[in-house]
Protein backbone atom coordinates (compact mmCIF):
# COMPACT_ATOMS: atom_id res chain seq x y z
CA UNK A 1 0.00 0.00 0.00
CA UNK A 2 2.81 2.41 0.90
CA UNK A 3 4.61 1.79 -2.37
CA UNK A 4 1.36 2.33 -4.24
CA UNK A 5 0.78 5.71 -2.59
CA UNK A 6 4.34 6.81 -3.43
CA UNK A 7 3.92 5.69 -7.02
CA UNK A 8 0.65 7.57 -7.33
CA UNK A 9 2.19 10.67 -5.71
CA UNK A 10 5.04 10.72 -8.23
CA UNK A 11 2.61 10.45 -11.14
CA UNK A 12 0.41 13.16 -9.64
CA UNK A 13 3.30 15.58 -9.14
CA UNK A 14 4.52 15.16 -12.70
CA UNK A 15 0.98 15.60 -13.98
CA UNK A 16 0.67 18.83 -12.03
CA UNK A 17 4.00 20.04 -13.45
CA UNK A 18 2.71 19.51 -16.98
CA UNK A 19 -0.56 21.28 -16.17
CA UNK A 20 1.28 24.26 -14.66
CA UNK A 21 3.51 24.53 -17.73
CA UNK A 22 0.55 24.52 -20.10
CA UNK A 23 -1.33 27.03 -17.95
CA UNK A 24 1.57 29.41 -17.87
CA UNK A 25 2.29 28.92 -21.55
CA UNK A 26 -1.30 29.71 -22.56
CA UNK A 27 -0.87 33.27 -21.37
CA UNK A 28 1.97 33.73 -23.79
CA UNK A 29 -0.22 32.59 -26.66
CA UNK A 30 -2.68 35.36 -25.83
CA UNK A 31 -2.39 38.23 -28.33
CA UNK A 32 -2.51 40.80 -25.56
CA UNK A 33 0.60 42.24 -23.99
CA UNK A 34 0.34 41.55 -20.23
CA UNK A 35 2.26 44.70 -19.31
CA UNK A 36 -0.21 46.76 -21.28
CA UNK A 37 -3.08 45.07 -19.45
CA UNK A 38 -1.53 45.89 -16.10
CA UNK A 39 -1.22 49.54 -17.04
CA UNK A 40 -4.74 49.65 -18.43
CA UNK A 41 -6.12 48.05 -15.29
CA UNK A 42 -4.26 50.55 -13.15
CA UNK A 43 -5.93 53.32 -15.12
CA UNK A 44 -2.76 54.85 -16.58
CA UNK A 45 -4.12 57.31 -19.16
CA UNK A 46 -1.18 57.53 -21.54
CA UNK A 47 0.53 54.20 -22.18
CA UNK A 48 3.86 54.76 -23.85
CA UNK A 49 6.35 52.23 -25.19
CA UNK A 50 8.82 53.21 -22.46
CA UNK A 51 6.22 52.71 -19.78
CA UNK A 52 5.44 49.21 -21.09
CA UNK A 53 9.12 48.32 -21.12
CA UNK A 54 9.48 49.62 -17.58
CA UNK A 55 6.49 47.60 -16.33
CA UNK A 56 7.82 44.52 -18.10
CA UNK A 57 11.13 44.85 -16.34
CA UNK A 58 9.53 45.39 -12.94
CA UNK A 59 7.30 42.30 -13.39
CA UNK A 60 10.19 40.22 -14.70
CA UNK A 61 8.52 39.82 -18.09
CA UNK A 62 11.67 40.69 -20.00
CA UNK A 63 13.23 37.40 -18.96
CA UNK A 64 13.19 34.33 -21.26
CA UNK A 65 10.01 32.20 -21.05
CA UNK A 66 11.52 29.29 -19.15
CA UNK A 67 13.13 31.55 -16.54
CA UNK A 68 9.81 33.30 -16.02
CA UNK A 69 8.03 29.94 -15.76
CA UNK A 70 10.39 28.57 -13.14
CA UNK A 71 10.27 31.81 -11.14
CA UNK A 72 6.48 31.64 -11.19
CA UNK A 73 6.45 27.93 -10.32
CA UNK A 74 8.80 28.27 -7.34
CA UNK A 75 6.79 31.14 -5.93
CA UNK A 76 3.56 29.21 -6.57
CA UNK A 77 4.90 26.38 -4.45
CA UNK A 78 5.12 28.89 -1.60
CA UNK A 79 1.51 29.86 -2.28
CA UNK A 80 2.73 33.13 -3.74
CA UNK A 81 0.88 33.45 -7.05
CA UNK A 82 1.98 37.05 -7.65
CA UNK A 83 -0.23 40.10 -7.58
CA UNK A 84 -3.51 40.69 -9.29
CA UNK A 85 -3.15 42.90 -12.37
CA UNK A 86 -6.39 44.66 -11.55
CA UNK A 87 -6.34 45.31 -7.83
CA UNK A 88 -2.64 44.88 -7.19
CA UNK A 89 -3.40 42.69 -4.18
CA UNK A 90 -1.63 39.34 -3.72
CA UNK A 91 -3.55 36.64 -5.63
CA UNK A 92 -3.62 34.30 -2.64
CA UNK A 93 -5.32 36.91 -0.47
CA UNK A 94 -8.17 36.92 -3.00
CA UNK A 95 -8.14 33.26 -4.03
CA UNK A 96 -7.62 31.75 -0.56
CA UNK A 97 -10.83 32.97 1.09
CA UNK A 98 -12.85 32.40 -2.11
CA UNK A 99 -11.54 28.84 -2.31
CA UNK A 100 -12.42 28.26 1.32
CA UNK A 101 -15.97 29.55 0.86
CA UNK A 102 -16.57 27.43 -2.23
CA UNK A 103 -14.99 24.42 -0.55
CA UNK A 104 -17.37 24.78 2.40
CA UNK A 105 -20.33 24.98 0.07
CA UNK A 106 -19.04 22.03 -1.96
CA UNK A 107 -18.51 19.82 1.07
CA UNK A 108 -21.97 20.56 2.45
CA UNK A 109 -23.46 19.82 -0.99
CA UNK A 110 -21.46 16.61 -1.44
CA UNK A 111 -22.57 15.41 1.98
CA UNK A 112 -26.15 16.04 0.86
CA UNK A 113 -25.53 14.30 -2.47
CA UNK A 114 -24.07 11.22 -0.78
CA UNK A 115 -26.92 10.96 1.73
CA UNK A 116 -29.64 11.47 -0.86
CA UNK A 117 -28.07 9.21 -3.49
CA UNK A 118 -27.48 6.31 -1.12
CA UNK A 119 -30.86 6.71 0.55
CA UNK A 120 -32.88 6.92 -2.65
CA UNK A 121 -30.61 4.49 -4.51
CA UNK A 122 -31.13 1.77 -1.91
CA UNK A 123 -34.87 2.36 -1.58
CA UNK A 124 -35.42 2.39 -5.34
CA UNK A 125 -33.28 -0.72 -5.89
CA UNK A 126 -35.12 -2.68 -3.21
CA UNK A 127 -38.50 -1.64 -4.60
CA UNK A 128 -37.54 -1.76 -8.24
CA UNK A 129 -40.40 -1.17 -10.62
CA UNK A 130 -43.09 -0.23 -8.11
CA UNK A 131 -44.75 3.15 -7.70
CA UNK A 132 -42.27 4.51 -5.15
CA UNK A 133 -39.30 3.69 -7.37
CA UNK A 134 -40.93 5.24 -10.40
CA UNK A 135 -42.02 8.43 -8.64
CA UNK A 136 -38.63 9.01 -6.96
CA UNK A 137 -36.91 8.48 -10.29
CA UNK A 138 -39.33 10.83 -12.01
CA UNK A 139 -39.04 13.65 -9.47
CA UNK A 140 -35.25 13.45 -9.25
CA UNK A 141 -35.02 13.36 -13.04
CA UNK A 142 -36.98 16.60 -13.30
CA UNK A 143 -34.88 18.25 -10.58
CA UNK A 144 -31.60 17.11 -12.12
CA UNK A 145 -32.51 18.31 -15.58
CA UNK A 146 -33.70 21.72 -14.37
CA UNK A 147 -31.02 24.36 -14.93
CA UNK A 148 -29.43 25.53 -11.68
CA UNK A 149 -30.52 29.14 -12.14
CA UNK A 150 -34.18 28.14 -12.53
CA UNK A 151 -34.10 25.81 -9.54
CA UNK A 152 -32.30 28.44 -7.47
CA UNK A 153 -34.79 31.14 -8.40
CA UNK A 154 -37.74 28.93 -7.57
CA UNK A 155 -36.17 28.02 -4.23
CA UNK A 156 -35.53 31.64 -3.35
CA UNK A 157 -39.04 32.57 -4.35
CA UNK A 158 -40.58 29.82 -2.22
CA UNK A 159 -38.34 29.53 0.83
CA UNK A 160 -37.10 33.10 1.14
CA UNK A 161 -39.87 35.23 -0.28
CA UNK A 162 -43.08 33.23 0.31
CA UNK A 163 -42.15 31.53 3.57
CA UNK A 164 -39.45 33.99 4.65
CA UNK A 165 -37.47 31.15 6.22
CA UNK A 166 -34.02 31.46 4.71
CA UNK A 167 -31.80 34.33 3.56
CA UNK A 168 -31.91 35.04 -0.18
CA UNK A 169 -28.18 35.56 -0.56
CA UNK A 170 -24.85 36.15 1.09
CA UNK A 171 -22.92 34.04 3.54
CA UNK A 172 -23.97 35.16 6.98
CA UNK A 173 -24.91 32.11 9.04
CA UNK A 174 -25.25 28.35 8.65
CA UNK A 175 -28.71 29.04 7.25
CA UNK A 176 -27.14 30.72 4.25
CA UNK A 177 -25.71 27.33 3.25
CA UNK A 178 -29.07 25.61 2.99
CA UNK A 179 -30.43 27.01 -0.26
CA UNK A 180 -27.29 27.02 -2.43
CA UNK A 181 -26.29 23.58 -1.11
CA UNK A 182 -29.79 22.26 -1.76
CA UNK A 183 -29.74 23.50 -5.35
CA UNK A 184 -26.39 21.83 -6.02
CA UNK A 185 -27.45 18.65 -4.20
CA UNK A 186 -30.68 18.27 -6.14
CA UNK A 187 -28.89 18.96 -9.40
CA UNK A 188 -26.34 16.21 -8.84
CA UNK A 189 -28.18 13.67 -6.66
CA UNK A 190 -30.56 12.91 -9.50
CA UNK A 191 -27.63 11.58 -11.50
CA UNK A 192 -25.64 9.93 -8.75
CA UNK A 193 -28.52 8.06 -7.14
CA UNK A 194 -28.97 6.21 -10.42
CA UNK A 195 -25.42 4.90 -10.16
CA UNK A 196 -26.18 3.47 -6.71
CA UNK A 197 -29.53 2.10 -7.85
CA UNK A 198 -28.22 0.37 -10.95
CA UNK A 199 -25.18 -1.11 -9.24
CA UNK A 200 -27.41 -2.36 -6.40
CA UNK A 201 -29.69 -3.96 -8.99
CA UNK A 202 -26.83 -5.67 -10.75
CA UNK A 203 -25.66 -7.04 -7.38
CA UNK A 204 -29.13 -8.37 -6.53
CA UNK A 205 -28.74 -11.27 -8.93
CA UNK A 206 -25.33 -12.28 -7.64
CA UNK A 207 -24.94 -15.73 -6.13
CA UNK A 208 -23.80 -14.41 -2.77
CA UNK A 209 -27.18 -12.72 -2.31
CA UNK A 210 -28.95 -16.03 -3.02
CA UNK A 211 -26.62 -17.92 -0.69
CA UNK A 212 -27.10 -15.30 2.03
CA UNK A 213 -30.85 -15.73 1.73
CA UNK A 214 -30.51 -19.53 1.62
CA UNK A 215 -28.58 -19.30 4.89
CA UNK A 216 -31.47 -17.41 6.43
CA UNK A 217 -29.73 -14.06 6.83
CA UNK A 218 -32.09 -11.14 7.46
CA UNK A 219 -32.79 -8.84 4.51
CA UNK A 220 -31.13 -5.95 6.33
CA UNK A 221 -27.80 -7.79 6.53
CA UNK A 222 -28.04 -8.80 2.88
CA UNK A 223 -28.84 -5.22 1.84
CA UNK A 224 -25.75 -3.98 3.69
CA UNK A 225 -23.60 -6.53 1.82
CA UNK A 226 -25.10 -5.44 -1.49
CA UNK A 227 -24.58 -1.77 -0.62
CA UNK A 228 -20.97 -2.38 0.33
CA UNK A 229 -20.29 -3.91 -3.06
CA UNK A 230 -22.27 -1.26 -4.92
CA UNK A 231 -20.36 1.53 -3.23
CA UNK A 232 -17.13 0.42 -4.87
CA UNK A 233 -18.31 1.97 -8.11
CA UNK A 234 -19.94 4.94 -6.44
CA UNK A 235 -17.01 5.94 -4.26
CA UNK A 236 -14.90 7.02 -7.20
CA UNK A 237 -17.82 8.96 -8.61
CA UNK A 238 -18.48 10.72 -5.31
CA UNK A 239 -14.80 11.59 -4.90
CA UNK A 240 -14.68 13.15 -8.33
CA UNK A 241 -17.86 15.08 -7.55
CA UNK A 242 -15.94 17.30 -5.12
CA UNK A 243 -13.52 18.89 -7.65
CA UNK A 244 -16.25 18.92 -10.31
CA UNK A 245 -18.60 20.95 -8.11
CA UNK A 246 -15.68 23.06 -6.91
CA UNK A 247 -15.14 24.15 -10.48
CA UNK A 248 -18.75 24.59 -11.55
CA UNK A 249 -20.49 26.63 -8.87
CA UNK A 250 -20.42 29.82 -10.96
CA UNK A 251 -24.16 30.04 -11.58
CA UNK A 252 -25.22 29.15 -8.06
CA UNK A 253 -22.64 31.47 -6.52
CA UNK A 254 -23.73 34.37 -8.67
CA UNK A 255 -27.40 33.90 -7.84
CA UNK A 256 -26.80 33.60 -4.10
CA UNK A 257 -24.03 36.26 -4.06
CA UNK A 258 -21.69 33.64 -2.59
CA UNK A 259 -18.19 35.12 -2.19
CA UNK A 260 -16.55 32.07 -3.73
CA UNK A 261 -14.36 30.88 -6.57
CA UNK A 262 -17.03 31.14 -9.24
CA UNK A 263 -17.65 34.83 -8.64
CA UNK A 264 -13.93 35.58 -8.42
CA UNK A 265 -12.96 33.75 -11.61
CA UNK A 266 -15.72 35.19 -13.73
CA UNK A 267 -14.63 38.68 -12.72
CA UNK A 268 -10.98 37.79 -13.35
CA UNK A 269 -11.68 36.36 -16.79
CA UNK A 270 -13.67 39.44 -17.76
CA UNK A 271 -10.89 41.69 -16.45
CA UNK A 272 -8.14 39.53 -18.04
CA UNK A 273 -6.51 39.19 -14.64
CA UNK A 274 -4.04 36.49 -15.69
CA UNK A 275 -2.36 35.75 -12.34
CA UNK A 276 -5.70 34.90 -10.76
CA UNK A 277 -6.78 32.72 -13.69
CA UNK A 278 -3.46 30.88 -13.63
CA UNK A 279 -3.71 30.29 -9.90
CA UNK A 280 -7.34 29.16 -10.23
CA UNK A 281 -6.53 26.63 -12.95
CA UNK A 282 -3.61 25.33 -10.95
CA UNK A 283 -5.57 24.98 -7.73
CA UNK A 284 -8.45 23.24 -9.48
CA UNK A 285 -6.10 20.90 -11.33
CA UNK A 286 -4.45 20.05 -8.03
CA UNK A 287 -7.88 19.35 -6.56
CA UNK A 288 -8.74 16.99 -9.44
CA UNK A 289 -5.43 15.14 -9.14
CA UNK A 290 -5.74 14.90 -5.38
CA UNK A 291 -9.30 13.60 -5.35
CA UNK A 292 -8.60 11.21 -8.19
CA UNK A 293 -5.84 9.70 -6.10
CA UNK A 294 -8.11 9.65 -3.05
CA UNK A 295 -10.83 7.84 -4.98
CA UNK A 296 -8.35 5.17 -6.09
CA UNK A 297 -7.17 4.66 -2.54
CA UNK A 298 -10.72 4.48 -1.20
CA UNK A 299 -11.68 2.06 -3.95
CA UNK A 300 -8.75 -0.13 -2.99
CA UNK A 301 -9.78 -0.02 0.66
CA UNK A 302 -13.28 -1.21 -0.27
CA UNK A 303 -12.28 -3.78 -2.86
CA UNK A 304 -9.94 -6.47 -1.56
CA UNK A 305 -9.14 -7.63 -5.10
CA UNK A 306 -7.68 -4.24 -5.97
CA UNK A 307 -5.85 -4.11 -2.65
CA UNK A 308 -3.95 -7.26 -3.56
CA UNK A 309 -2.59 -5.63 -6.69
CA UNK A 310 -1.15 -2.67 -4.80
CA UNK B 1 -41.09 -41.26 6.68
CA UNK B 2 -41.09 -38.51 4.12
CA UNK B 3 -39.15 -35.46 5.16
CA UNK B 4 -40.26 -33.45 2.14
CA UNK B 5 -43.28 -33.89 -0.04
CA UNK B 6 -43.75 -31.59 -3.00
CA UNK B 7 -47.08 -31.74 -4.76
CA UNK B 8 -48.28 -29.97 -7.88
CA UNK B 9 -45.39 -27.53 -7.90
CA UNK B 10 -45.75 -25.02 -10.68
CA UNK B 11 -43.14 -22.36 -11.40
CA UNK B 12 -43.65 -19.64 -13.97
CA UNK B 13 -42.36 -16.27 -15.04
CA UNK B 14 -45.03 -13.69 -14.48
CA UNK B 15 -43.45 -11.22 -16.87
CA UNK B 16 -43.19 -13.41 -19.95
CA UNK B 17 -45.88 -15.93 -19.01
CA UNK B 18 -43.38 -18.72 -19.66
CA UNK B 19 -44.01 -21.83 -17.55
CA UNK B 20 -40.73 -23.25 -16.28
CA UNK B 21 -42.04 -26.18 -14.24
CA UNK B 22 -45.62 -27.09 -15.21
CA UNK B 23 -46.58 -29.62 -12.54
CA UNK B 24 -44.07 -31.50 -10.39
CA UNK B 25 -44.73 -33.86 -7.51
CA UNK B 26 -42.07 -35.81 -5.67
CA UNK B 27 -41.02 -36.73 -2.17
CA UNK B 28 -37.88 -37.61 -0.31
CA UNK B 29 -37.48 -39.96 2.63
CA UNK B 30 -35.62 -39.14 5.81
CA UNK B 31 -31.88 -39.67 5.33
CA UNK B 32 -32.18 -40.43 1.64
CA UNK B 33 -30.50 -38.80 -1.30
CA UNK B 34 -32.73 -37.77 -4.13
CA UNK B 35 -30.99 -36.78 -7.29
CA UNK B 36 -32.49 -34.56 -9.95
CA UNK B 37 -30.78 -35.00 -13.29
CA UNK B 38 -31.34 -33.42 -16.64
CA UNK B 39 -29.66 -31.08 -19.05
CA UNK B 40 -29.11 -27.37 -18.40
CA UNK B 41 -32.29 -25.34 -18.43
CA UNK B 42 -34.55 -28.26 -17.56
CA UNK B 43 -35.83 -26.52 -14.41
CA UNK B 44 -33.72 -28.38 -11.85
CA UNK B 45 -32.37 -25.30 -10.08
CA UNK B 46 -35.73 -23.56 -10.26
CA UNK B 47 -37.36 -26.54 -8.55
CA UNK B 48 -34.76 -26.45 -5.78
CA UNK B 49 -35.10 -22.74 -5.24
CA UNK B 50 -38.87 -23.08 -5.22
CA UNK B 51 -38.61 -25.54 -2.31
CA UNK B 52 -36.82 -22.87 -0.26
CA UNK B 53 -38.92 -20.12 -1.84
CA UNK B 54 -35.82 -18.36 -3.07
CA UNK B 55 -36.94 -17.51 -6.59
CA UNK B 56 -37.06 -13.74 -6.89
CA UNK B 57 -38.38 -11.05 -9.10
CA UNK B 58 -41.04 -12.07 -11.57
CA UNK B 59 -40.77 -15.83 -10.87
CA UNK B 60 -43.93 -17.12 -9.17
CA UNK B 61 -44.79 -20.53 -7.79
CA UNK B 62 -47.79 -22.51 -6.62
CA UNK B 63 -48.30 -25.94 -5.08
CA UNK B 64 -47.71 -27.50 -1.69
CA UNK B 65 -44.29 -28.09 -0.19
CA UNK B 66 -44.71 -30.17 2.95
CA UNK B 67 -41.57 -30.19 5.05
CA UNK B 68 -42.02 -32.25 8.24
CA UNK B 69 -45.79 -31.64 7.96
CA UNK B 70 -45.28 -27.85 7.66
CA UNK B 71 -46.41 -26.36 4.37
CA UNK B 72 -43.54 -24.10 3.34
CA UNK B 73 -45.69 -22.50 0.66
CA UNK B 74 -47.99 -21.02 3.29
CA UNK B 75 -45.39 -19.76 5.78
CA UNK B 76 -44.77 -16.07 6.35
CA UNK B 77 -41.52 -14.59 5.02
CA UNK B 78 -40.19 -14.38 8.55
CA UNK B 79 -41.00 -18.00 9.34
CA UNK B 80 -39.46 -19.39 6.19
CA UNK B 81 -36.33 -17.29 6.79
CA UNK B 82 -35.88 -18.89 10.20
CA UNK B 83 -36.06 -22.34 8.54
CA UNK B 84 -33.58 -21.48 5.80
CA UNK B 85 -30.09 -22.34 6.87
CA UNK B 86 -31.09 -24.03 10.09
CA UNK B 87 -33.37 -26.74 8.66
CA UNK B 88 -32.98 -26.33 4.90
CA UNK B 89 -29.46 -25.74 3.73
CA UNK B 90 -28.17 -24.97 0.28
CA UNK B 91 -24.81 -25.72 -1.27
CA UNK B 92 -24.21 -23.56 -4.28
CA UNK B 93 -22.71 -24.42 -7.64
CA UNK B 94 -20.09 -21.67 -7.76
CA UNK B 95 -18.16 -21.47 -4.51
CA UNK B 96 -16.32 -18.49 -5.93
CA UNK B 97 -19.49 -16.45 -6.23
CA UNK B 98 -21.34 -17.72 -3.16
CA UNK B 99 -19.63 -15.41 -0.68
CA UNK B 100 -19.59 -11.62 -0.58
CA UNK B 101 -16.41 -10.76 -2.51
CA UNK B 102 -15.59 -7.78 -0.33
CA UNK B 103 -15.79 -9.55 3.02
CA UNK B 104 -13.67 -12.33 4.45
CA UNK B 105 -15.34 -15.75 4.61
CA UNK B 106 -15.66 -15.53 8.39
CA UNK B 107 -18.15 -12.66 8.13
CA UNK B 108 -20.77 -14.79 6.39
CA UNK B 109 -20.19 -17.67 8.80
CA UNK B 110 -20.48 -15.47 11.88
CA UNK B 111 -23.60 -13.73 10.59
CA UNK B 112 -25.29 -17.04 9.78
CA UNK B 113 -24.48 -18.68 13.11
CA UNK B 114 -25.39 -15.54 15.07
CA UNK B 115 -28.73 -15.48 13.25
CA UNK B 116 -29.69 -19.09 14.00
CA UNK B 117 -27.93 -19.91 17.24
CA UNK B 118 -27.11 -16.48 18.69
CA UNK B 119 -23.46 -17.46 18.84
CA UNK B 120 -20.86 -14.79 19.41
CA UNK B 121 -17.69 -14.47 17.37
CA UNK B 122 -15.45 -16.85 19.32
CA UNK B 123 -18.15 -19.50 19.78
CA UNK B 124 -19.08 -19.59 16.12
CA UNK B 125 -15.42 -19.69 15.10
CA UNK B 126 -14.71 -22.53 17.51
CA UNK B 127 -17.58 -24.62 16.08
CA UNK B 128 -16.69 -23.77 12.53
CA UNK B 129 -13.05 -24.71 13.01
CA UNK B 130 -14.06 -28.22 14.14
CA UNK B 131 -16.37 -28.59 11.15
CA UNK B 132 -13.76 -27.30 8.71
CA UNK B 133 -11.19 -29.71 10.06
CA UNK B 134 -13.65 -32.55 9.55
CA UNK B 135 -13.90 -31.69 5.83
CA UNK B 136 -10.11 -31.70 5.76
CA UNK B 137 -9.51 -27.99 5.35
CA UNK B 138 -6.12 -27.07 6.72
CA UNK B 139 -5.65 -23.94 8.85
CA UNK B 140 -9.35 -23.21 9.28
CA UNK B 141 -8.78 -20.14 11.46
CA UNK B 142 -6.69 -18.60 8.70
CA UNK B 143 -9.13 -19.52 5.97
CA UNK B 144 -11.87 -17.61 7.75
CA UNK B 145 -9.76 -14.46 7.45
CA UNK B 146 -9.36 -14.91 3.70
CA UNK B 147 -11.38 -13.29 0.93
CA UNK B 148 -13.21 -15.58 -1.51
CA UNK B 149 -10.82 -14.74 -4.36
CA UNK B 150 -7.91 -15.96 -2.25
CA UNK B 151 -9.38 -19.47 -1.99
CA UNK B 152 -10.09 -22.16 -4.58
CA UNK B 153 -13.55 -23.23 -5.72
CA UNK B 154 -13.12 -26.62 -4.07
CA UNK B 155 -12.16 -25.05 -0.75
CA UNK B 156 -15.17 -22.72 -0.84
CA UNK B 157 -17.42 -25.67 -1.64
CA UNK B 158 -16.07 -27.51 1.38
CA UNK B 159 -16.56 -24.39 3.52
CA UNK B 160 -20.23 -24.48 2.53
CA UNK B 161 -20.36 -28.17 3.50
CA UNK B 162 -18.63 -27.36 6.81
CA UNK B 163 -21.17 -24.61 7.48
CA UNK B 164 -23.92 -27.14 6.79
CA UNK B 165 -22.31 -29.48 9.33
CA UNK B 166 -22.48 -26.75 11.98
CA UNK B 167 -26.05 -25.80 11.06
CA UNK B 168 -27.24 -29.44 11.24
CA UNK B 169 -30.07 -29.08 8.73
CA UNK B 170 -32.66 -31.78 8.03
CA UNK B 171 -32.39 -31.30 4.30
CA UNK B 172 -29.47 -30.19 2.18
CA UNK B 173 -30.03 -28.97 -1.33
CA UNK B 174 -26.84 -29.25 -3.34
CA UNK B 175 -27.28 -27.46 -6.65
CA UNK B 176 -24.64 -28.85 -9.00
CA UNK B 177 -22.00 -28.85 -6.27
CA UNK B 178 -19.29 -30.31 -8.47
CA UNK B 179 -19.92 -28.78 -11.87
CA UNK B 180 -17.49 -25.89 -11.47
CA UNK B 181 -14.69 -28.01 -10.04
CA UNK B 182 -11.76 -29.92 -11.49
CA UNK B 183 -11.75 -33.72 -11.25
CA UNK B 184 -9.75 -33.96 -8.02
CA UNK B 185 -11.84 -31.36 -6.17
CA UNK B 186 -14.96 -33.07 -7.51
CA UNK B 187 -13.87 -36.32 -5.97
CA UNK B 188 -13.16 -34.66 -2.63
CA UNK B 189 -16.48 -32.83 -2.53
CA UNK B 190 -18.37 -36.03 -3.35
CA UNK B 191 -16.52 -37.83 -0.55
CA UNK B 192 -17.45 -35.03 1.85
CA UNK B 193 -21.10 -35.16 0.82
CA UNK B 194 -21.14 -38.93 1.38
CA UNK B 195 -19.60 -38.48 4.79
CA UNK B 196 -21.95 -35.62 5.66
CA UNK B 197 -24.89 -37.86 4.91
CA UNK B 198 -23.67 -40.84 6.88
CA UNK B 199 -22.68 -38.69 9.83
CA UNK B 200 -25.70 -36.40 10.10
CA UNK B 201 -28.40 -38.60 8.65
CA UNK B 202 -29.88 -35.67 6.79
CA UNK B 203 -31.67 -35.93 3.48
CA UNK B 204 -29.97 -34.55 0.38
CA UNK B 205 -31.37 -33.26 -2.87
CA UNK B 206 -28.56 -33.46 -5.36
CA UNK B 207 -28.96 -31.60 -8.59
CA UNK B 208 -26.47 -32.64 -11.20
CA UNK B 209 -25.99 -33.46 -14.80
CA UNK B 210 -22.98 -35.53 -13.94
CA UNK B 211 -24.30 -39.10 -13.81
CA UNK B 212 -21.12 -40.52 -12.28
CA UNK B 213 -21.71 -38.48 -9.14
CA UNK B 214 -25.41 -39.28 -9.15
CA UNK B 215 -24.63 -43.00 -9.33
CA UNK B 216 -22.32 -42.69 -6.37
CA UNK B 217 -24.59 -40.65 -4.10
CA UNK B 218 -28.22 -41.06 -5.02
CA UNK B 219 -30.79 -43.49 -3.65
CA UNK B 220 -33.50 -42.23 -5.92
CA UNK B 221 -33.37 -40.34 -9.17
CA UNK B 222 -35.70 -37.94 -10.93
CA UNK B 223 -35.03 -37.26 -14.58
CA UNK B 224 -36.23 -33.87 -15.75
CA UNK B 225 -36.62 -32.59 -19.24
CA UNK B 226 -38.03 -29.16 -20.05
CA UNK B 227 -39.52 -28.82 -16.57
CA UNK B 228 -41.29 -32.20 -16.65
CA UNK B 229 -40.24 -35.24 -14.62
CA UNK B 230 -39.96 -37.85 -17.36
CA UNK B 231 -38.75 -40.73 -15.25
CA UNK B 232 -38.29 -41.58 -11.60
CA UNK B 233 -37.02 -44.58 -9.68
CA UNK B 234 -34.25 -45.97 -7.56
CA UNK B 235 -30.75 -45.19 -8.74
CA UNK B 236 -30.15 -48.84 -9.59
CA UNK B 237 -33.25 -49.03 -11.75
CA UNK B 238 -32.47 -45.89 -13.66
CA UNK B 239 -28.93 -46.87 -14.49
CA UNK B 240 -29.54 -50.51 -15.35
CA UNK B 241 -33.03 -50.35 -16.72
CA UNK B 242 -33.91 -46.93 -18.10
CA UNK B 243 -37.33 -46.84 -19.71
CA UNK B 244 -37.67 -43.34 -21.05
CA UNK B 245 -35.83 -42.47 -24.26
CA UNK B 246 -34.32 -39.36 -22.68
CA UNK B 247 -32.93 -41.30 -19.70
CA UNK B 248 -31.47 -43.91 -22.05
CA UNK B 249 -29.83 -41.09 -23.96
CA UNK B 250 -28.36 -39.56 -20.79
CA UNK B 251 -27.08 -42.93 -19.53
CA UNK B 252 -25.63 -43.93 -22.87
CA UNK B 253 -23.88 -40.61 -23.32
CA UNK B 254 -22.37 -41.09 -19.87
CA UNK B 255 -21.17 -44.57 -20.85
CA UNK B 256 -19.72 -43.27 -24.08
CA UNK B 257 -17.90 -40.53 -22.21
CA UNK B 258 -16.53 -42.99 -19.68
CA UNK B 259 -15.38 -45.32 -22.45
CA UNK B 260 -13.54 -42.44 -24.03
CA UNK B 261 -12.06 -41.53 -20.66
CA UNK B 262 -10.86 -45.08 -20.11
CA UNK B 263 -9.34 -45.13 -23.56
CA UNK B 264 -7.49 -41.87 -23.02
CA UNK B 265 -6.41 -42.48 -19.43
CA UNK B 266 -5.87 -46.20 -19.77
CA UNK B 267 -7.38 -46.92 -16.38
CA UNK B 268 -10.26 -46.19 -14.07
CA UNK B 269 -11.74 -42.75 -13.76
CA UNK B 270 -11.22 -41.01 -10.46
CA UNK B 271 -14.85 -41.03 -9.43
CA UNK B 272 -15.29 -44.67 -10.43
CA UNK B 273 -12.80 -45.83 -7.83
Amino acid sequence: MGAYIIKRAIISVSLLAIISFVTYGLNFLSPLEPAQLVLQAQGVPNITVELIAETKASLGMDQPFLVQYFDWLTSCLQLNFGNSYVSGKPVWSLLGPALLHTLQLTLVSVAGIILLSIGFGVICALREGDLLDKSVRGVLFVLASMPAYLLATLMIWYFSVQLDLLPTSGMTSYRSYLLPALVITLNYAGIYFRIIRSSMLSQLNEDYVLYGRACGLPERTITLHILRNSLQVAVSVFCMAIPTILGSTVVVENIFAWPGLGTLTVNSILGRDFPIIQAYVLVLAAAFVLFNMLSDLLGAALNPKLRKEL
Amino acid sequence: MNILKVSNLRVWDELTGQVIVPNSSFHIKQGNCLSIVGESGSGKSMTCRAIMRLNRGSIRQSGDILFRDVNLAELSDKKIRSLRGKHLCMIMQHGMRAFDPSCVIGVHIRETLAQHYGLNRSESEARMIIAMESVRLKDPAQIMNKYPHQLSGGMLQRIMIALAIVLKPDLIIADEPTTALDAISQYEVVEQLLELRSRMGCAIILVSHDLRIVQKLADEVLVMKAGVIVERGTAQDIFSNARHEYTKYLVSSKLALNKHFHKVMGGTGIVDR
